[in-house]
């Protein structure tokens, strides 16, 4: 556990986390937003994200900025601009999991902010000024899990998927130009920021779930290919070896079939200017057959 | 033959298109029942919510107001929606919300305005949607909750070609992970589900052709399909469905997502041809092939009762039944998979 709690300095990330968002963590938990109910289920992921929110409750920040893969664009890299949202959330693919209600703020000045600063390195930025939005799960699960009072605003960045039509080596140097640009926003802003990079690392489902969702005797990894990838992705991140995370990313996207091909990773990394201080692994596991961890990364 | 085209705005002049639609009579008996057209129709929202802006957006509008003005026509009792926006993982998900209402932003052009919608669903149709699929062997699964978010493709559909909601529909989704076999099965098990409630359908894929959006805003006037090989592609495939050839173009499919950037794999088109019988005997028209930031938007009509091509050899095999995923090697893998 790391316990390198950051209480102050205006203008840092206080941490960044790789922040799964699987739906049936929330529905597994039960909280009073979501209308289904369950048993159980999911709890090695359940209970890191536990660890995570435990390691986080010492700090002290202003906003959230989560970067999420269920926000998909092309024609830039988009921002939520609006400064409040209310509503309910479902599922489009797992509806039957989760029904959310939400309600939360968003820190617009800063969103602004970050949009500016990547203009000013050449990336395509649009701001989200329509109030009817439906925000997406993938940004109200990852913000729910990490920190479930939902008191602090936050920040959400679109997925952009313009470079798919090149490679994901392209995509990743699109999402390390905006990881530069949202550090040098918050720093000129003031703020205290937690991070989150909303996805998974490997990527593929299993296309039918058991009668009970929660029969955790069907759950394991799609493929020990993708468990294998999963577990040197770690290893190299519990050893601070973030830029060579970065090297190995577009293979391990590819082969992977991993949902870093949104970028929320490389964002992320980026944004913390690639640290070499090694990442706490709160927790593993696998969802309908994708490989989740949570991942904690201190400045 | 042909040789068509000089601009987007899109000309055919090929024997066969100019005998098709422009000037066909309806061959089906209103008691019929059964798919009596297939329409492909793009699913990105600038020809519903800002027609005027562009030249090329609003002579899209104009064509769904004609496929609009052949749906009063031809009476179908539902319509029958599969739309590349409404990805799916866990099996085909069909809408089974007798009513779903509410209002819909997309996630990309937001700036345009909002969608409100509420509509009829024929869930009878959709029940038996999901029968005909299992029977088939296929995972499907009834959506039926409050706020379930409809998607743009349906949408845009659904408002241009039906604004007074006179006719239930029946919405599809597009599993992300379904390939060639599974979703012709997808579209036979619609095929089996007309003729089981004996109704009279119309079956629409929401799809555009090729799919490589502008990654810098333009301006509308002067949006254009992105790619001279896309366009060039595009036009290919839309020579072909102005002749009729749906199962000729649903078998090209492959070749031309590797070369064209093709809108989820252009499975859009196997659900289309399946569904409708995987021939190549239809009466077709192209009303409109446009660019839509970018991608490539074409409004195709298909009706049954075109030339007769008898019996064809095809390159890709038929598929009645679908049998899973078949994993390499025999894991517990296999026990999830099937988990029944």
């Amino acid at each position: 556990m790391n316990n390198q709690n950051n209480t102050g300095r205006k203008g840092s990330i206080v941490a960044g986390v790789l922040a799964p968002h699987p739906p049936h963590l929330v529905y597994a938990e039960n909280p009073p937003q979501n209308e289904p109910r369950s048993e159980c289920g999911w709890e090695e992921l359940r209970w890191g994200y536990e660890r995570l929110r435990k390691s986080l409750s010492a700090d002290e920040f202003d906003v959230i900025i989560v970067h999420t893969p269920h926000w998909r664009t092309v024609v830039g890299h988009h921002l939520l601009a609006v400064p409040h949202f209310k509503g309910l959330s479902v599922d489009p693919v797992f509806p039957h999991l989760f029904r959310y209600s939400y309600d939360l703020k968003v820190d617009v000045e800063l969103a602004q902010a970050i949009a500016a600063e990547g203009e000013s390195l050449g990336l395509q930025t649009s701001l989200m000024r329509n109030p009817k939005f439906r925000v997406d799960y993938g940004t109200i699960i990852s913000c729910h899990l990490s920190h479930p009072a939902w008191n602090k605003p936050i920040v959400s960045i679109s997925s952009n998927a313009s470079a798919d039509y090149f490679s994901t080596d392209v995509g990743q140097q699109e999402m390390i130009a905006l990881g530069h640009a949202t550090r040098t926003a918050i720093e000129k802003s003031g703020r205290r920021a937690l991070l989150l990079a909303s996805c998974s690392l490997s990527h593929r489902h299993f296309t039918e779930e058991p009668q009970v969702p929660e029969d955790m005797t069907y759950e394991h990894i799609y493929n020990h290919n993708q468990y294998l990838w999963d577990m040197r992705m770690l290893k190299m991140m519990r050893a601070g070896e973030s830029k060579r995370v970065i090297a190995e990313m577009p293979d391990f996207t590819d082969q992977a079939v991993s949902e870093t091909r949104a970028g929320c990773l490389t964002w992320l990394l980026a944004a913390m200017n690639f640290p070499t201080t090694p990442a706490t692994v709160h927790a593993y596991g696998s969802v309908i057959g994708t490989g989740n961890a949570i991942v904690e990364w201190r400045m | 033959m042909m040789n068509f085209f000089n601009s987007n705005s899109l000309h055919f002049s090929s024997d066969a298109a100019q005998t098709s639609a422009a000037s066909v009579e309806p061959t089906f008996e209103e008691n019929t029942f059964g798919f009596v057209a297939g329409f492909i129709v793009p699913g990105l929202p600038q020809p519903l919510l800002a027609p005027e802006k562009s030249p090329a957006w609003g002579r899209v509008r104009a064509a769904f107001q004609t496929l609009k003005e052949r749906l009063d026509e031809l009476k179908p009792d539902v319509l029958v929606i599969y739309s590349t926006q409404w990805p799916s993982v866990l099996g085909h998900q069909i809408q089974a919300d007798p009513r779903p209402q509410g209002v819909h932003v997309d996630h990309e052009f937001h700036e345009l305005g909002t969608m409100e919608y509420n509509f009829p669903v024929h869930v009878p149709y959709a029940d038996a949607y999901i029968a005909a699929g299992k029977d088939r062997g296929l995972h499907m699964r009834r959506v039926c909750f409050k706020g379930f978010p409809i998607d743009s493709g349906s949408l845009v559909a659904l408002l241009l070609l039906n604004p007074e909601n006179r006719i239930p529909c029946a919405l599809v989704s597009s599993n992300m992970y379904a390939d060639r076999a599974e979703t012709i099965v997808l579209g036979k098990s619609a095929r089996d589900a007309v003729q089981t409630k004996k109704l009279r359908a119309v079956a629409i894929a929401s799809t555009a052709l090729s799919h490589r959006l502008w990654t810098k805003p333009v301006a509308p006037k002067d949006d254009t399909i992105s790619s001279q090989k896309d366009d060039e592609w595009n036009r290919k495939l839309l020579e072909i469905l102005a002749q009729g050839r749906l199962e000729d173009v649903a078998q090209l499919a492959r070749q031309f997502a590797r070369e064209a950037h093709a809108d989820s794999k252009l499975k859009a088109l196997w659900w289309l041809s399946a569904a409708l019988g995987s021939s190549n005997d239809f009466r077709g028209e192209v009303l409109a092939y446009e660019g839509l930031y970018g991608t490539g938007a074409a409004v195709v009509e298909l009706r049954p009762g075109g030339v007769s091509r008898g019996e064809q050899e095809f390159d890709e095999d038929d598929v009645e039944f679908f049998r899973g995923e078949r994993s390499v090697l025999t894991s517990s893998s296999m026990k999830t998979e099937n988990p029944k």
